[in-house]
């Protein structure tokens, strides 16, 4: 098994406040890691700043994707190395086709890694294989991007989208949050069937009950900008009895996150 | 943002793309404008007395005028008498009779206008009367229109050889005393596009016009008629663009459109004018007066504009709901840019009964563009449940543009059902990571999250146009890249 991203003592800054401060992660191809934490930790954070957004400014630490500096590279850039981030709140593009949105994204893609570009009939047959392994209906291909779509649908396109651009390393931001528990199972489905030796996951959660569905290889437990805690799927167990006051009674020997949890829930 | 701005920057930086001159000898009158110009441009085109009486009148009520200031626009003074009102390529006296006797570098010109007259009507099937400053310098398709008795010629061309039929509507629709604008354009209007289609005729093709101002300090003064009888349906395409100039150019046109019973008109503006440079130095003043007269029953009249040109557009194609059950509608995209500004919408006037009109207005704003918003929906007392819905949704993209709405309603009527909804938004900083994040390139987003936003009035332009409109909104926001 390979290193597929390497995160080393990330600083990170949104609009002037520190909210990532020294967060160590690794994550070898084929693995799922969860991330989970309380509200404010800095857990959407540290997806936004893996793609790249705008605002979000590193001030210290590297990460390397493959072997590459991912700090280096354009948003576009970065999503054409094959990283995804499946939003916490998918975006609404009203009047803009979902399926052309979808065509246009992977032919840039394509592009970009040097591959032909899919016509329409060629990228039909993709979508429709992967509409069956998902085993979703096509009713959202016909719709605007988002537009209308409830909470369960706007998640669901997101594992579709994440299906037709088989990234390397997927970041799952609270995929679970807004689903009731049957839309939660789709998804969930939908994501285990995209599991492979090649791909990595990162799964941003506030609750246990997701990885109940995606088994994780690894949790993390993400406070004050750091991860303060790692273990296998039963530290995931302990946090859902226990609450994430547990952590701050000291619950992780020799770690005083108290005022930073209190700091961060705003 | 910072790739918000980048991508301001780079629109920002975006050329016009028409900007050329075409050397030809223009048969120029000297600047001016006075009773004897007007007899002079009258003249020239050979016109029937009753019509240069018509055009002093005019004149003499212009005279009593004064510019209107209510727009939301800051308009330079404008030297009425530093224009020259007639210029036209120098072959006037012994016009072309096909497009082989077109001067080859007219030719060129529509070629780098993208508007390759014979390939595009061969290949579209459209019939192009293109009016290269003011005089129509070529027309195809005419016969096989004569045979379904579609009258398409040039305006000068329909006085001379249907002169009952332009007497009996010129003026019919905007009064000459009209406005400022439209009573200088009835003054001294040089040429523009007659359509006449008979009764119970669909027209077989969509008929296009292109307008382009050529001339140095030429104002243009297109007049268009367009007359549907009973049962007719047409559909007609004007595109307009402009050569790069220092100095701003101003455009007045008048377009009437008449609809007797049953009959469908359906006006679609591709509009390109020369909007000025980066720093709102030139560009074409745009001052137009079209309205379209539902006269008959059931009949029906649509507008649809896109608008990426000018540096000053003013203009409201409006409809008169006078026959019951008529039906009106607007859909406009107006996009400003630079300092380029906008006062642009529509007036529904209901005063038959049932009738129904429909606004939907996209407005763009980007760099420090101004685009507002103008509509009046007026019920009057007669106009027996009448209906309207207007949708009024605005675009901003950057800080330092603006958009405005004035909307007004007057009711008349107790039974009638008006809706208004308005929305402004900025372009999403969230759209446009989203579509980044999925490796599509931020010039590309933007693009895609503009015709997404623009597409309602998109889909009513006839196909072809639909695409050259899309092209011309991306070329307008590309920006130098690439």
């Amino acid at each position: 098994m390979s290193i597929m991203l390497k995160i080393t003592d990330l600083h990170a800054k949104v609009a002037g406040k520190e909210i990532l401060k020294g967060l160590n992660l690794e994550l070898e191809a084929g693995e799922i890691h969860a991330i989970m934490g309380p509200n404010g930790a800095g857990k959407s954070t540290l997806g936004y700043v893996l793609a790249g957004r705008e605002g979000y400014e590193v001030t210290r630490g590297e990460i390397l994707f493959n072997g590459k500096n991912l700090l280096e590279m354009e948003p576009e850039a970065r999503a054409c190395e094959g990283v995804f981030l499946a939003f916490q709140y998918p975006v609404e593009i009203p009047g803009v086709n979902n399926t052309y949105f979808l065509r246009t994204a992977l032919n840039a893609q394509r592009k970009y890694r040097g591959e032909e570009i899919l016509d329409s009939v060629g990228f039909l047959r993709l979508v429709r294989e992967k509409l069956e392994v998902l085993h979703i209906g096509d009713e959202l291909l016909h719709r605007a991007v988002n537009e209308g779509f409830s909470g369960g649908e706007k998640k669901r396109n997101e594992i579709f989208q994440m299906a037709v651009l088989e990234p390397t390393l997927a970041i799952l931001d609270e995929t679970d949050s807004g689903l009731d528990i049957d839309a939660l199972k789709t998804v969930a489905e939908g994501v285990n069937r995209l599991r492979s030796k090649d791909r990595g996951m990162i799964v941003v959660t506030h609750y246990q009950r997701l990885l109940d569905y995606i088994v994780p290889d690894k949790v993390h437990v993400l406070a004050d900008g750091r991860l303060v805690a790692t273990g296998g799927a039963e530290l995931a167990l302990k946090l859902e009895e226990q609450g994430y006051a547990w952590l701050e009674d000291g619950g992780i020997a020799s770690l005083n996150v108290a005022s930073a949890v209190q700091t961060a829930n705003p | 943002m910072n790739g918000e701005t980048s991508t301001i920057d780079k629109m920002v930086e975006q050329k016009y793309r028409h900007g050329f001159v075409t050397d030809i000898e223009s048969d120029t009158l000297p600047p001016g404008l006075s009773e004897d110009v007007i007899r002079a441009i009258s003249a020239r085109k050979k016109e029937p007395e009753w019509l240069l009486e018509w055009r002093l009148k005019a004149y003499r009520h212009w005279l009593e005028m004064e510019q209107p200031d209510w727009a939301h626009l800051k308009i330079d003074a404008i030297d009425f008498q530093a224009i020259s009102y007639f210029s036209a390529p120098k072959k006037d006296k012994d016009r072309p009779q096909s497009l082989d006797e077109v001067d080859p570098k007219l030719l060129e010109t529509y070629d780098k206008l993208g508007v390759p007259l014979h390939e595009r009507a061969r290949l579209a099937g459209v019939a192009v009367d293109a009016v290269f400053d003011s005089v129509s310098v070529g027309t195809t398709f005419k016969a096989e229109l004569r045979k379904a008795g579609v009258i398409f010629c040039s305006f000068s061309e329909a006085v001379q050889e249907h002169p009952e039929l332009v007497q009996k509507y010129l003026g019919s629709v905007v009064p000459q005393r009209d406005n400022y604008f439209a009573a200088l354009n009835c003054a001294v209007f040089t040429d523009g596009s007659f359509v006449f289609i008979p009764k119970g005729v669909r027209c077989p093709m969509e008929l296009s016009t292109y307008f382009r101002i050529n001339a140095a300090e030429t104002g243009q003064f297109e007049r268009t008629l367009i007359v549907a009888e009973e049962g007719s349906h047409v559909s007609y395409l004007e595109g307009c663009t402009a050569p790069m100039r220092d100095e701003n150019q101003l455009h007045a046109a008048v377009v009437e459109l008449i609809a007797l019973e049953d009959a469908n008109i359906k006006y679609s503006t591709v509009q390109n004018w020369y909007p000025g440079d980066e720093n709102g130095k030139g560009g074409i003043y745009n001052f137009v007066t079209k309205r379209g007269d539902c006269r008959g029953a059931r009949s029906r009249i649509s507008w649809t504009q896109v608008e990426t040109g000018s540096a000053i557009t003013w203009k409201y194609p409006s409809c008169i709901l006078r026959g019951d059950d008529s039906v009106g509608e607007f859909y406009s995209v107006a996009l400003t840019n630079n300092y380029q500004q906008a006062d642009t919408g529509t007036k529904m006037i209901h005063i038959g009964k049932n009738t129904r009109s429909k606004i939907i207005s996209k407005g763009i704003s980007a760099g420090h563009g101004q685009n507002a918003y103008r509509g009046l929906v007026r019920i009057t007392p007669r106009a027996e449940n009448a209906r309207n819905y207007t949708q009024c949704d605005s675009m901003l993209i950057g800080k330092k543009c603006g958009a405005h709405t004035f909307p007004y309603i007057e009711v008349r009527n107790p039974t009638a059902k008006v809706e208004h909804e308005a929305t402004t938004s900025r372009i999403g900083e969230d759209q446009l990571f989203y579509c980044l994040q999925r490796g599509i390139s931020e010039e590309d987003a933007v693009s895609m999250i503009v015709d997404g936003f623009c597409k309602q009035v998109f889909r009513e332009l006839p196909m072809e146009f639909a695409v050259e409109a899309k092209a011309l909104l991306e070329v307008s926001l590309e920006g130098a890249v690439g």
